[in-house]
């Protein structure tokens, strides 16, 4: 007899896991370590690119680091997986292994995919208003703060005329409903007890 | 009057404002101008994708009028445009659409051409990115319009459709046709 009502979930819930679940975790735990090896195979390491010269290799990753990925925009060519990132840098090492210098690589890539591959826009005409606009901006708001500013002292605001007077007392007065006849609730109420 | 002027300024200052943020969101930041428009095509040389004994190179565009079209089988925007290609192919007769298979597997892509059709006259390719660095192609689909003299003269970032035809190419097109019957 079953006693209990819950016991064909349970059993069902162990078949569930005994027949499914358990077969499945060796084949997820195989899955995970390809996945995380095909991962880590594709990850690219600086190291792949080798140099005799130390200062030459440091000259390649402060090169790859100021050129800009055109796939993922916010990375430098040094720092993304993209696959047109490892095509640019594979072309960058092979062009200084040919003993190409920086200005030589920046201008081949310059001339094909345009000043956006430079984090460091060049000063050009078409970019006076990218390198110069922030000052200009600044010089003509202090100009103006600074004009307004004197403006100000010259002329101070106007002073209260009579009747602004009369009305600023009557605010600022807290009896100051005595004087002009009306009365105020407290008031009103206070008379009638007496 | 100068007055009202003067306090209207804040309110002219802020629309500019919204006019040049709005500016700068509808332009897509990942439409990089290509610095290659007006100059003569890179020279390039590579096998045909269908046949790897024949070299597609910069002789197949002297003369024409030409889309280089890059493309991969792995690129779903090229899959988008691809009927638009088609239809391009047999209706535009001047215009012959060269194929630069980018970065592709030469069994993936023969298989997407027999599959949907082939609307290259040729498709050059191009595994290993030779070419489509020179060509500053940063991805796919990509497509540049080349004239008669073979100079770029523009460069279609993105899938072609019906609309980017008749509002960015075909009036391009029609220009240089116009010009080059000119000289004629």
């Amino acid at each position: 007899m079953n006693t209990n009502p819950a016991a064909p979930l349970v059993s069902v819930i162990c078949e569930i896991f005994n027949r499914i679940l358990i077969p499945i975790a060796p084949l997820r735990a195989i899955l995970l370590t390809a996945l995380l090896a095909v991962s880590t195979a594709s990850a690219y390491t600086l190291e792949a690119f080798a140099f005799e010269d130390p200062a030459q290799a440091a000259a390649f990753r402060e090169l790859i680091e100021e050129l800009r990925c055109l796939v993922c925009q916010n990375e430098s060519l040094a720092g993304s997986q993209a696959e047109l990132a490892q095509d640019l840098r594979e072309e960058v090492y092979r062009r200084f292994r040919a003993g190409e210098g920086r200005d030589e690589i920046v201008d081949f890539l310059v001339a094909r995919y345009g000043d956006f591959v430079l984090y460091d826009p060049p000063l050009k005409p078409s970019t006076y208003l990218l390198w110069f606009g922030p000052f200009l901006l600044i010089t003509v708001s202090t100009f103006f703060l600074i004009r307004t500013l004197l403006h100000k002292r010259q002329s101070p605001d106007s002073a209260l005329s009579p009747r602004e007077h009369e009305q600023l007392r009557e605010l600022l007065d807290p009896h100051g409903s005595d004087r002009d006849g009306r009365n105020g609730p407290d008031q009103d109420k206070s008379d009638r007890e007496r | 009057m100068r007055a009202s002027l003067k306090s209207f300024t804040p309110l002219i200052l802020f629309l500019g404002l919204v006019v040049l943020l709005a500016f700068g969101l509808k332009t897509d930041p990942r439409k990089v101008p290509s610095p290659l428009v007006g100059k003569p095509a890179p020279r390039f040389s590579l096998p045909a994708l269908q046949d790897p004994n024949r070299t597609v190179s910069n002789a197949d565009l002297a003369g024409k009028l030409s889309l280089v079209n890059v493309w991969a089988s792995w690129c779903v925007s090229c899959r988008a445009e691809h009927a638009e290609l088609m239809r391009l192919s047999r209706e535009e007769e001047d215009l012959q659409i060269l194929g630069l298979n980018w970065k592709d597997d030469v069994v993936a892509a023969t298989r997407m051409l027999r599959v949907y059709g082939d609307p290259y006259r040729v498709s050059a390719f191009d595994p290993d990115n030779q070419v489509g660095i020179h060509w500053g192609v940063y991805g796919a689909p990509e497509t540049f319009v080349v004239d008669f003299e073979g100079t770029i003269r523009y460069k279609h970032i993105g899938p072609i459709d019906r609309t980017v035809w008749e509002q960015d190419l075909l009036p391009l097109i029609q220009a240089i046709r116009k010009t080059t019957n000119g000289h004629e």
